[in-house]
């Protein structure tokens, strides 16, 4: 079915930093994509290049073949009609009910009359448990039910494809085992492609069918979950099994503990 | 860094910014109108951005018309010349308190709260939302809020003038004894529509522009942080009442001088 998103050795900085060194990957099309990798490896912004909200400094960012950093205003926000990206923060609208932050995309892109958004919302709010919740303000909710209703703002357009940033973070476990069950069941049964970023190694490699490792401003492994447990590389090993010790870092880089304990200059 | 070169970026920051500030006006008010969309949207915001500072400028405008009576009449009837005070009350709120006053405390309560919406609203990545659902955050977001403060600024003022006229007429006539009929009479006829009460509502105007812009633009480029927004909100007030100040007497120069 070919790749939907196509990302061909991307240089990003932040400023002095440098986030990514030569990343290339694919999405392929239909399928869940999982992304896996340590805390500040550039995950997120993964996902902020591909919406283009982050412009990479080298290489290209293809969507549908369409190079998104040489799209127009216009042009780039109909291609966004396309995809929808779940946050990491969640990011409801904070002047709105549940109920209308899950009805926000339609009213804004689509022309149905009330009743069926009426219908659409219930049962996208119904489908991550918070049909009850509906009028609640997103002040009132708790930091997993914000992510589920953001989860069902994300999924009411039925985008081609869907990126979730940490779909899983601070869900009990029977609403982490539904939201699996949500992630894979809207996969199959709409044929639409997803990303998703998240922490929760068990979870991702159970319902992806392409997964992608990143670590140390690089890719560090691509492939089926079969061929990722196979890999020999010490630092995907490390990832997958979550072993303290190995060529991962825990630490952000800094100077030598002792040396910076005993007051050193740098 | 030597002071010279500290100053030289300091400026080139400076018009970098009122670059940026035309751009992000630009985009957010040209475009195809949407009146079915929009006017919601204007309507929530003149309650919030307008409607909700009518007490604070209501209260303030019966003070200040209030000062103004009691100090004019302690001036003006030394000279015998008490039934002056209707115009003078007038004239003074028409032609300066009520636009620049107006424009202060707009700064303070409705300025600093736009300011610190929008950063939150960028902080909590809700403007990065829109943008990912293909919603313009600039006009979605900034140019409903742009043109509540341009509307309800000029008639907050006009709302400040006549109560303030109000509290000017209750010292100097009712407490004070100047006489009701003279008040009116002198004011009518030395108030003249197009030099007096036109040029306060063009002031207005102008102090709403530039109030609600400022208010906008440091909201949107806030650092999203709080001691970020907190450093935003506070330059939303110092800059925009500095820039009324500066204006007022470029303004009055211009229409009276
Ligand atoms: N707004 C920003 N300004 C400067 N640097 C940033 C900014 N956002 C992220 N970074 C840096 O970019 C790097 C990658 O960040 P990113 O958010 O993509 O990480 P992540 O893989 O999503 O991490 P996590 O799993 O913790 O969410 C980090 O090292 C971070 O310090
Ligand atoms: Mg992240």
């Amino acid at each position: 079915m070919g790749n939907l998103v196509e990302i061909k050795d991307v240089y990003f900085n932040r400023g002095e930093r440098s986030i990514y060194e030569g990343v290339s990957l694919v999405i392929p099309r239909g399928k869940i994509t999982g992304v896996l990798g340590p805390s500040g490896s550039g995950k997120t912004t993964l996902l902020r290049l591909i919406g283009a909200q982050l412009k990479a400094h080298r290489g290209e960012v293809l969507f549908g073949g369409q190079d998104m950093a040489k799209l127009g205003r216009s042009a780039l926000y109909e291609t966004r009609k396309r995809m929808s990206m779940l946050f990491q923060s969640g990011a409801l609208f904070s002047e709105m009910s549940v109920f209308e932050n899950v009805a926000f995309p339609l009213r804004e892109h689509t022309k149905l009359p009330e009743n069926i958004i009426q219908t659409i919302v219930k049962m996208k709010l119904e489908s991550v448990g918070l049909r009850g919740a509906g009028g609640m303000a997103p002040s009132e909710l708790s930091g997993g039910m914000a992510r589920r209703a953001a989860l069902a703002r994300s999924i009411v357009l039925d985008p081609e494809m869907i990126m979730y940033d940490e779909p899983f973070a601070g869900q009990d476990p029977i609403s982490m085992g539904m939201l699996v069950k949500l992630i894979d069941e809207l996969n199959a049964t709409l044929g639409l492609t997803s990303i998703v970023v998240s922490h929760d190694v068990k979870e991702v490699m159970s319902i992806s069918d392409h997964l992608i490792v990143m670590a140390n401003k690089k890719i560090v492994g691509e492939g089926t979950p079969q061929e990722l447990r196979e890999n020999g590389s010490e630092l995907v090993q490390q990832f997958l099994t979550g072993a303290p010790d190995g060529p991962v870092p825990f630490h952000y880089q800094a100077k030598p503990y002792h040396a910076d304990l005993l007051g050193a200059k740098p | 860094m030597s002071m010279f070169h500290l100053l030289g970026r300091n400026i080139l920051n400076n018009i970098q910014g009122v670059g940026q500030a035309t751009i992000m006006l630009a985009q957010a008010l040209i475009g195809k109108p949407q009146p079915r969309k929009m006017l919601p949207l204007l309507i929530r915001q003149l309650y919030v951005v307008g409607v909700q500072s009518m007490l604070i400028i209501i209260i303030s405008g019966l003070f200040i018309g209030m000062v103004l009576g009691l100090q004019g009449y302690t001036i003006l009837v030394d000279f015998g010349a008490e039934q002056a005070l209707g115009p003078m009350v007038a004239l003074s709120l028409l032609r300066e308190l009520g636009p620049v006053v107006t424009a202060l405390l707009f700064a303070g309560r409705a300025g600093s709260a736009l300011t610190a919406e929008i950063g939150l609203m960028r902080a909590t990545e809700q403007l990065s939302s829109l943008e990912m659902m293909a919603v313009d955050p600039l006009r979605r977001v900034i140019a409903p809020r742009f043109w509540a403060g341009v509307i309800s600024m000029p008639l907050l003022a006009l709302m400040f003038n006549a109560v303030g006229i109000y509290g000017g007429f209750m010292v100097g006539v009712e407490w004070l004894g100047v006489d009701d009929g003279a008040f009116w009479s002198v004011m009518q006829s030395s108030v003249h529509w197009q030099d007096d009460v036109m040029n306060g509502v063009i002031k207005s105007l102008v102090f709403a522009v530039v109030v609600t812009w400022i208010a906008l633009f440091k909201g949107y480029t806030a650092t999203p942080t709080s001691p970020g927004i907190s450093a935003a909100t506070t330059q939303t007030v110092v800059y925009s009442s500095l820039a009324v100040l500066g204006l007022d007497f470029v303004l009055t120069a211009i229409m009276f001088g």
